[in-house]
């Protein structure tokens, strides 16, 4: 059945847009234990800052190298001047400074470069592929293979690298840490300069396909969470498995369930999100945490 | 709670502090609001801040016509005072903004409000303060079909409905046993253009095989893309904002399905048809048939050497030099501008509220220099609809190239009444 | 009594000395002011992170919409209805949210206000879909000697009165150092025999309820309700003016209520063309400088004034930090 086909193959490029920003949203996780409003307008700012380098007159790959530690700087300021002071104080008060940086940011890319849709370049030709008679685009497989790889550097560094575990030990012990001589401060600074990065790669994947515009992200980033949940807040191969997952689900419950149909694909991606967190918190592969009352 | 009378004090103050702060000073009435000899306020409501923000592009290009016809003299002497508030396209804050806009800054007239949702929850408020609620900044055909309850209203842009039985027309005539499948977006807008493609395909409205719809909350189109393809419709009407549109397109494309495509003039500017190819490749909008009405400042090739364009560019320049001046909403604000402009004058030196309106509904602007050649903008007391021409035009290869003649819907949209 | 009493002076005045069009936005004050109390009782003093009660707002507004739409029915009688629809939605969220915490429950709210004008659209039969409802302008009786605007005003006042006054004698006693208790020390007070399960669900559903009533001010003082009305700003707005004003004290709805309604049109005269950047840059500065929001920092000045220590306010419902331990534990 063509549809079929093509509803799983959309699904999966949907999914893999997902997946990428799920990643970013997993890092600051796991490094910090707050889960990051701000990620997805950081993520479509450094593309901006991208886009802007190439109507410079930049050369896309260069520019894309200069977006990324853009990025990392960009990120790992942000957490020494606005997230420390409130990193210790509570839940909320990040919540409210992380939504005080969604607005800002947004507010501010508009401001700069407009509210109009652009067109982001991109480096696979257009020329559409086909599998089993759905059709897709090199840019979608761009999307997961950069994914993936995404991934599996995190996961490198992570388990393999004395930074990465010292990163983990900061955000698990702080105290214990501290005594072992780790810069705690800088090892949380240092996760959100890492999640900006692993934001703006998804930003500069995706523009292609949802193109340019500063409210880009504010869907994507839902769906985003909703993968992220699924796959288990503090797993990365959760975070693309569940984007993966989430896109072709809610592409075959939208076509062919017709109670939630076209108008509650969303709702139907959120009702995920809500009935994960009851049923099973750590998702598809978290670990199961103790819950306090 | 608070224990101590000097807290609740000083909270109080705080709050009544707050609440000044937000005043601002009062200005004076006069005998006819917001006309003084040597100034006209008008008021805007527009959205600067959330989902909608990139129309907040048309208050800005109304702003430089309005400096334009400042610095040449005005309006009988007097100058145009122009203030645009951010409505968030939120229905209560439009409505505190339009409040502020005749209570405190005493406009003559709101101009260009937009969206109908905002504008919906402004009618009332106006309509019953007898204040002009000029050339709403929406194509539902509502704003011209309500005018016996709420006659200080009144529109501006071809309704919606009036585009899609041209499309439908053009169907009828040019692909007669068409099988059609729709995008549209799920709201207001895009069920006006369904509405209008049934009834202009009158008795064949089965020829309608499949409607998908999206909500601007889809992170993409191509299942619903993928859907309308396998229903195994060769005609494929897009109704969507750009975004979606272009994401449409590209889906087509990329499933490798070429139907005759349609699509609203909404989202037909150049920059977003480039994009659709940049991303699809050319096979993505090759032959898409769309309507005009005004002129796209980003046709760079067609428009050339014509003086109106010229002056376009040049008061952008002057007035607004950080703008991107191929954007269509500056554009749509300018030519928007000139008709109240033009409205203006129409109703005298001798200024009211009534005079206005009546100006308005006896439209007769035979050379707006945005609008497409040859449209006329027109209304009378009976009819609301001021601009009912459209050309239809299809891409190719690099712009739009018109198809057949400037086209009057009048006669449709005067049916439906 | 004083300071309350203070208050009601201020608020009967205020509008017969400022312009009519702010009296207009006071009436949202009022509205807010109810919301936003609503959240002080459930985030500040019971610790649950809530980003989706824009969604109750929607239901109380829909509800006195379409009961006078459709049915007819007068507004004084639609709003306790409202407020009862909104409650028993808030016993459901409420008893959902028992299973998440901090960060997860600030999640899934926010989940619920992003899908809230989708489902209002969706039921498009009963809502009247994106168009939305139009209703009548509440007029005043022709027995009471004031305009309509004033009277729409005096009546959301009242209305915040009885809600303010109402909430107080909720969370009085027992039931309000429950919800303190089950904040600060989870443990400890289930081992005192207070039921978590009970007095959170309640703590929901009463926030649900105030922002139900909130919702049906918004329907009556618009004359309108559509799905743009209540959408995912809305339920931040709610929080950042309970953050703002003071997430643990009474008065710091009121004073959240008048930041969210004023601040961006005052950001509006600093930059029109980008309204949103002062705003967000407004709500970190807030939050980095006085974490308390505002009554709570003013609280700390008053109490300074009067060369008072602040007492570590326990009784006056706890810092921001205190929220923190709500947390699942990442084992």
């Amino acid at each position: 059945m063509h549809d079929l086909a093509q509803q799983i193959v959309s699904g999966l490029a949907t999914g893999s847009i997902f997946a990428s920003l799920a990643l970013a949203l997993v890092l600051i996780y796991r490094s910090m234990g707050v889960i990051n409003f701000a990620q997805g307008e950081m993520a479509m700012f450094t593309t901006y800052v991208a886009w802007q380098l190439v109507q410079i007159g930049m050369p896309m790959w260069a520019a894309f190298l200069l977006t990324v530690i853009v990025a990392f700087v960009g990120g790992v300021a942000l957490e020494r001047i606005v997230i420390r002071p409130v990193e210790r104080a509570s839940a909320l008060s990040v919540v409210i400074v992380t939504l005080g940086l969604f607005i800002a940011l947004n507010g501010l890319a508009g401001w700069i470069w407009g509210f109009v849709v652009k067109p982001f370049p991109t480096p696979f030709p257009t020329t559409p592929l086909q599998i089993g008679g759905a059709g897709f685009s090199a840019q979608d497989v761009g999307v997961i293979v950069v994914s993936l790889a995404t991934l599996a550097l995190m996961s490198l560094f992570f388990q393999k690298t004395k930074l990465g575990l010292a990163m983990r030990a900061a955000a698990l012990y702080p105290e214990q840490s501290r005594v072992l001589g780790i810069r705690v401060g800088w090892m949380l600074a240092l996760g959100w300069g890492l999640a900006a990065v692993v934001g703006a790669i998804s930003g500069i994947m995706i523009a292609p396909v949802v193109l340019l515009d500063p409210n880009m992200m504010q869907t994507e980033i839902v769906y985003a969470f909703a993968a992220a949940v699924l796959g288990g807040i503090e797993s990365p191969v959760g975070a693309v498995v569940g984007g993966l997952i989430l896109g072709v689900a809610i592409n075959l419950l939208g076509t062919y369930v017709e109670a939630i149909g076209n108008e509650l694909r969303l709702a139907a991606a959120l009702a995920i999100i809500v009935l994960v967190l009851i049923v099973r918190p750590a998702g598809l592969f978290g670990r199961v945490a103790v819950q306090r009352v | 709670m608070i224990r101590s009378v000097s807290t609740a004090a000083v909270v109080s103050a705080a709050f009544a502090l707050t609440v000044t702060a937000g005043t601002l000073t009062t200005g004076r009435a006069a005998d006819v609001p917001g006309v003084t000899p040597t100034e006209i306020v008008l008021g805007g409501d527009h959205p600067f801040s959330g989902p909608a923000s990139a129309y907040g592009a048309i208050g800005k290009g109304i702003g430089v016509y309005f400096d334009y016809v400042n610095d040449h003299g005005g309006v009988y002497g007097r100058k145009i005072k122009w203030i645009d508030l951010d409505d968030g396209y939120n229905p209560p804050q439009a409505v505190q903004v339009v409040h502020q806009l005749v209570e405190q800054d005493h406009v003559f007239a709101i101009f260009d409000s937009l969206g109908t949702e905002v504008n919906t929850a402004i009618r009332p408020y106006l309509n019953q303060n007898k204040i002009p609620q000029l050339f709403v900044a929406t194509g539902a055909s509502k704003w011209g079909n309500d005018y016996k309850q709420y006659p200080w209203t009144i529109g501006w842009q071809p309704d919606y409905q009036a585009e899609a039985i041209l499309y439908a027309q053009d169907i009828l005539k040019n692909h007669p046993h068409a099988k059609i499948g729709v995008l549209y977006q799920n709201d207001d807008y895009g069920q006006d253009y369904i509405t209008g493609l049934k009834r202009g395909l009158g008795k064949h409205a089965d020829m309608i095989v499949k409607m998908a719809s999206y909500e601007t909350t889809d992170p993409n189109v191509s299942s619903q893309v993928a859907t309308l393809k396998a229903s195994g419709a060769d005609t494929y009407m897009i109704f969507a904002t750009p975004k979606f549109a272009i994401q449409g397109m590209v889906a087509a494309a990329q499933q490798s399905w070429h139907p005759t495509t349609y699509l609203n003039n909404v989202s037909n500017a150049i920059p977003y048809m480039k994009a659709a190819a940049k991303v699809g490749g050319p096979s993505a909008v090759n032959g898409i048939i769309t309507t005009i009405y005004l002129k796209d400042p980003a046709n760079h090739a067609r428009y050339a050497g014509d003086p109106a364009m010229k002056q376009y560019r040049e008061m952008m320049t002057k007035y607004l030099p950080s703008a991107d001046q191929d954007d269509g909403n500056y554009l749509y604000g300018v030519a928007i501008a000139y008709t109240m402009v033009d409205v203006l004058k129409k109703a005298g030196k001798d200024l009211t509220r009534e005079k206005v309106i009546d100006a308005a509904t006896h439209l007769n602007e035979p050379n707006n220099p945005w609008a497409y050649p040859g449209v006329v903008i027109r209304t009378s007391p009976g009819f609301r609809f001021p601009i009912t021409q459209m050309i239809t035009a299809k891409w190719l290869a690099s712009d739009w190239s018109p198809t057949g003649i400037l086209v009057d819907t009048r006669s449709m949209t005067e049916a439906e009444k | 009594m004083l300071g309350p009493a203070f208050a009601v002076a201020v608020i009967a005045v205020l509008p017969w000395v400022v312009p009519s069009f702010i009296v207009f936005d006071l009436i949202y004050v009022a509205a807010y002011a109810i919301g936003i109390l609503g959240l002080v009782i459930l985030t500040g003093m019971n610790g649950q992170i809530s980003l989706g009660h824009g969604a109750f707002m929607a239901l109380g507004g829909y509800t006195v919409a379409i009961l006078a739409h459709a049915m007819g029915w007068p507004y004084w009688a639609g709003v306790p209805l409202a407020a009862l629809a909104s409650g028993l939605l808030g016993v459901v969220v409420g008893l959902v949210a028992l299973r998440l915490a901090g960060i997860y429950l600030a999640l899934a709210t926010y989940s619920l206000a992003i899908a809230t004008p989708s489902f209002l659209k969706h039921y498009k039969s009963i809502t009247g879909g994106f168009g939305g409802i139009s209703l009548d302008q509440l007029t005043p009786p022709a027995w009471i000697p004031l305009g309509p605007q004033h009277f729409v005003y005096y009546v959301a006042w009242a209305i915040a009165g009885i809600a303010f006054l109402a909430s107080a004698f909720v969370v009085r006693g027992r039931f309000g150092r429950a919800l303190r208790a089950l904040r600060d020390q989870p443990i400890a007070a289930v081992s005192f025999g207070i039921n978590p399960y009970v007095y959170k669900t309640l703590a929901f559903a009463w926030s649900a309820v105030l922002a139900g009533v909130a919702g049906a001010l918004f329907a009556v003082a618009t004359a309108y309700v559509s799905p743009d009305t209540f959408s995912l700003a809305l339920s931040i707005t709610l929080l950042v003016g309970a953050v703002l004003g003071g997430i643990a004290t009474f008065w710091g709805a009121l004073v959240g209520a008048a930041i969210v309604e004023f601040l961006p049109l005052v950001a509006q005269q600093i930059n029109n063309g980008a309204p949103g950047v002062v705003y967000g840059v407004a709500l970190i500065v807030v939050m980095l400088f006085v974490p308390d929001g505002i009554a709570g920092g003013l609280h700390r000045i008053a109490a300074r004034a009067r060369r008072r220590t602040p007492e570590i306010a326990l009784e006056s419902g706890g810092p921001v930090s205190a929220v923190a331990v709500n947390q699942p534990t990442r084992e």
